[in-house]
């Protein structure tokens, strides 16, 4: 295991938001907003303490903070800066205890810098782990749903100051609801839910998910071109093709973008060709027909020329590209884990077999 | 009818008169740092070479690089304050953030949010407040901004709310020069916003520039109107661009790609521009370029104002090769080709110096040497150039690239499989870009589909005021044609709303023609 954070400066917030779009997998929104966000509260010298889930007492209540809706209308319409403060008033006293530390949900994208937000703004730290060790497009797809933990009491707050907790039945309804919600309030909330206690969620966390993706920045940065080899090497991964994109076909379907991407190969995959399906991240791939890869493993396209992550709002035709594929955490390989996030839940005719490494 | 045009790049000023769609003559100079003597230099000697047939000129249509180099240089900018109509959204990231720190310096930059703008849907964030607008005014004038620009939530989805805070300062404040973000930008704050900052910062420049350009048009006694091309390969007037001089950002590459797609009589290709540092490729769809979909940093600034598509790669008859590496640029000797390269007499092994030896072209009159090594450096240097069209490629379909600028001859006559065209004055695509480019119109709208009417009748409602201010703009009424248009609904309002958009282009009228 590579060192963990302790602190984490402007500098270092750069190089997580960087690498949290390697977890992205092609999605989950640019972190740009949300580290322009941090940086307006840290100032120039100010830093955010790290702390590792076992550092806790066993009942630290520990807070997942998050952005919830559509990452593009945060491009146009920025919070206000006071709905964190509200929620996380919100959440204590429907707790009736005090946050002792906050924690991401999602390490990929957007939402691996607005935890950041909450904790420079309130002044405790950040929890060294996330519940998706990647991104997920839907609230119920996150790991603390596999350890029976409900994502309510939950609490939505927008850039008006317009507040609501939620109590429902399952996770579900949850993602029903708050989504309904979310378009009314314009489109995007701040949201707080699964709260949970540090030592009954600590089999359920992805730990050490931010360190992670400071390294995949810093690994970004220095390598270029090289990086999708050295992540892969790294991360016990596998460059699964590289190839220039000769197809793209894109949808929109219920709040989603569908599509796939044909892609002809290059240096070592001279000949050969790779499909790929994806639902707002890349869901699965097949080289030459051959299933290669596929959710809850990480599919990651890196430009072959600048070594950048490319999203699948931005790939283009004529584009090269490294096709990184990298091992989920093992928790997402249970039997009832692939039912949540496997291939099939997304409508891929497939069973979920582990990515081959080497 | 007669037009001159006119581009200023970095290294050279091109001119050249063209009668209708007829080439007359075209010089090309090197450009000075006041611009003005080498436009003058550049214009005196296609004057010269056109002889007498110069008489009864239509238009003086220019391109220039003065914006963007003001820019990059930080130099001649008018201190700026932002208002930003967003409240209660928007205080957690304030205007000017990750600007470059000495450039937010230079700007004077100063900011106020007040209360306004729009959700996604086109529902009111808040009301605007005429007060609070006009106190953040005065207190950004006390603070000594000479420049005001206004940026609003949303305003790509509704932009009434930004005009009506413009109708009200300009009606309290008539001399205040404002700039709305709505006038250049697209969707994105922040970047609407940078963009709309770096206009108004530019404006006090920009009416310098015209006045140079009009003050050298009277000298050489050209009387006739005086037009600047925008980024999208269409005209504005002398008086719109001290208005909106961020519009002309990026006209150089522009005007090569639409003088490529004229010269070529390709209307869709890939235009491949070579220059002494850089080889440009973008695609022209119909005559004009394809524009970008993303940000755009321009002198560390991210913006996304109206730009081509353009991959840049730094390959250019000047670019230095490396024949241990086997690699071509992206160093160049730049602007001292004349005297650094081999063929020159020089001691640097440039790209033109492997072009010469491969037998593509002729230059200069010394030997470049023995170059065992040479198929190697022009198949790196082809490789390159490969690499870039396909790159600028939307799809497997077919299409000719059309090769321009000083350095096209060193362009193989195929690239990713397709055939390369070096069109006749290749040399000079710039500047005829800027001699025929064309007059364009805009028009936006909410429309509520009222009973009987059709989503068509609302589009060909907004197409009729496009044309309207393109004819306002001297454009032919009869050479009309909608250059691009687009309508998005908008939800949770009362009945049905469409946002149109449409943009019409068509000849320029010349007086007497």
């Amino acid at each position: 295991m590579s060192n963990r954070l302790t602190k984490v400066d402007r500098e270092a917030l750069a190089w997580i938001a960087k690498g949290s779009t390697v977890l992205g997998a092609g999605g989950g929104g640019d972190p740009y907003v949300g580290r322009l966000m941090v940086q307006q509260i840290l100032g120039d010298s100010g830093t955010v303490d790290i702390v590792q889930i076992e550092d806790l007492d066993h009942n630290a209540l520990v807070l997942p903070i998050a952005m919830m809706g559509a990452p593009q209308v945060m491009q146009e319409k920025f919070p206000s800066g006071k709905e964190i403060p509200k929620l996380i008033e919100m959440m204590e006293r429907l707790l009736e205890r005090k946050v002792e530390a906050i924690l991401c949900i999602e390490a990929g994208g957007l939402n691996s810098t607005i935890p950041f937000i909450a904790a420079a703004q309130m002044g405790i730290p950040i929890v060294d782990a996330d519940a998706m060790g990647r991104a997920f497009p839907e609230l119920q797809m996150v790991t603390l749903t596999l350890g029976g933990m409900g994502a309510t009491p939950m609490a939505m707050v927008d850039d008006k100051g317009n507040g609501a907790t939620f109590d429902t039945i399952s996770n579900q309804w949850t993602e029903k609801l708050a989504r309904a919600l979310t378009i009314e309030m314009g489109g995007s909330a701040m949201v707080s839910l699964y709260p949970v206690l540090a030592g009954p969620s600590r089999d359920y966390l992805i730990e050490g998910s931010l360190s992670k993706a400071y390294d995949m920045g810093k690994i970004l940065d220095e390598q270029k071109s090289a990086a999708a080899h050295v992540l892969a090497q790294t991360y016990a991964g596998r460059v699964l093709f590289t190839g220039r994109v000769r197809d793209v076909e894109r949808r929109s379907d219920a709040g989603f973008t569908k599509g796939k991407l044909v892609l002809e190969g290059q240096q070592d995959f001279d000949g050969k060709g790779m499909d790929l399906s994806f639902q707002n991240e890349f869901l699965a791939g097949w080289v030459d027909g051959d299933l290669v890869a596929t959710t809850p493993d990480l599919i990651t396209l890196l430009d072959a020329n600048t070594g950048g992550p490319v999203t699948t709002d931005m790939v283009k035709y004529g584009l090269s590209v490294h096709v990184l594929g990298l091992p989920c955490d093992p928790i997402w390989r249970s039997k009832e884990a692939i039912k949540l996030v496997g291939p099939r839940y997304f409508g891929i005719e497939a069973d979920y077999t582990p990515l081959r490494v080497g | 009818m007669i037009r001159i045009g006119v581009d200023v790049g970095g290294t050279n000023t091109d001119a050249v008169i063209m009668d209708g769609s007829d080439f007359v003559a075209g010089s090309k100079r090197l450009t000075t740092p006041d611009i003005i003597s080498g436009v003058r230099n550049a214009l005196g000697a296609t004057m010269d070479e056109a002889g007498g047939k110069v008489a009864d000129v239509g238009a003086l249509m220019v391109g220039t690089t003065h914006f963007v180099n003001a820019l990059v240089r930080r130099r001649d900018l008018a201190a700026t304050g932002i208002i930003r109509i967003c409240l209660p959204s928007g205080s957690s990231i304030p205007p000017f953030s990750d600007w470059p720190a000495d450039l937010v310096a230079g700007l004077e930059g100063r900011y106020r949010l007040i209360h306004g703008g729009y959700e996604m849907d086109g529902r009111e964030i808040a009301s605007l407040n005429e007060d609070e607008l006009l106190q953040a005014v005065r207190e950004l004038q006390a603070e000594g901004a000479k420049e005001i620009a206004l940026s609003s939530v949303f305003s790509t989805v509704r932009s009434d709310m930004e005009q009506e805070a413009f109708d009200l300062i300009t009606k309290a404040f008539p001399d205040q020069s404002v700039t709305k973000s709505t006038d250049i930008g697209r969707l994105g704050l922040l970047e609407r916003e940078n963009a709309a900052i770096i206009n108004g910062a530019l404006r006090p420049l920009a009416s310098d520039v015209v006045e140079s350009f009009l003050a050298l048009a009277k000298e050489m006694d050209l009387q006739c109107p005086l037009y600047f091309t925008k980024n999208d390969g269409t005209l504005i007037s002398a008086e719109q661009v001290s208005r909106l001089p961020v519009l002309t950002f990026a006209c150089g590459p522009t005007n090569s790609m639409r003088g490529a797609a004229f010269l070529s009589g390709i209307k869709d290709g890939l235009v491949a521009d070579v220059g002494g540092t850089t080889l440009d490729v973008g695609e022209v769809q119909n005559g004009f370029p394809r524009p970008a979909g993303t940000a755009v940093t321009v002198a560390d600034v991210q913006t996304n104002f109206s730009m081509p598509d353009v991959i840049s790669i730094g390959l250019g008859g000047g670019s230095i090769i490396d024949r241990e590496a086997v690699t071509v640029g992206p160093d160049s000797v730049g602007h001292r080709l004349l005297e650094e390269a081999k063929v020159f007499g020089g001691s640097v092994l440039t790209a033109s110096d492997i072009a010469v030896a491969a037998g593509r072209t002729q230059m200069g009159s010394s030997a470049v040497g023995d170059l065992p090594d040479l198929g190697d450096l022009v198949a790196a240097m082809d490789q390159k150039a490969a690499d870039a069209i396909a790159r600028s490629r939307t799809s497997s379909k077919s299409m000719t690239v059309i090769a321009v600028g000083g350095g096209a001859v060193l362009l193989p006559e195929e690239l990713d499989g397709l055939p390369v065209v070096r069109p006749p004055h290749y040399d000079l695509a710039n500047a005829i870009g800027a001699a025929i480019a064309q007059v364009s119109g805009e028009d936006s709208k909410i429309i509520a589909l009222a009973e009987g009417m059709t989503r068509e009748e609302a589009i060909a409602s907004v197409v009729e005021g496009a044309k309207a201010a393109a004819i306002a703009n001297s454009a032919d009424p009869d050479t009309l044609l909608v250059l691009s248009q687009s309508d998005v609904p908008l939800a949770y309002l009362p009945g049905s709303n469409l946002a149109i958009s449409v943009t019409v282009v068509g000849e320029l009228n010349m007086k007497g023609a």
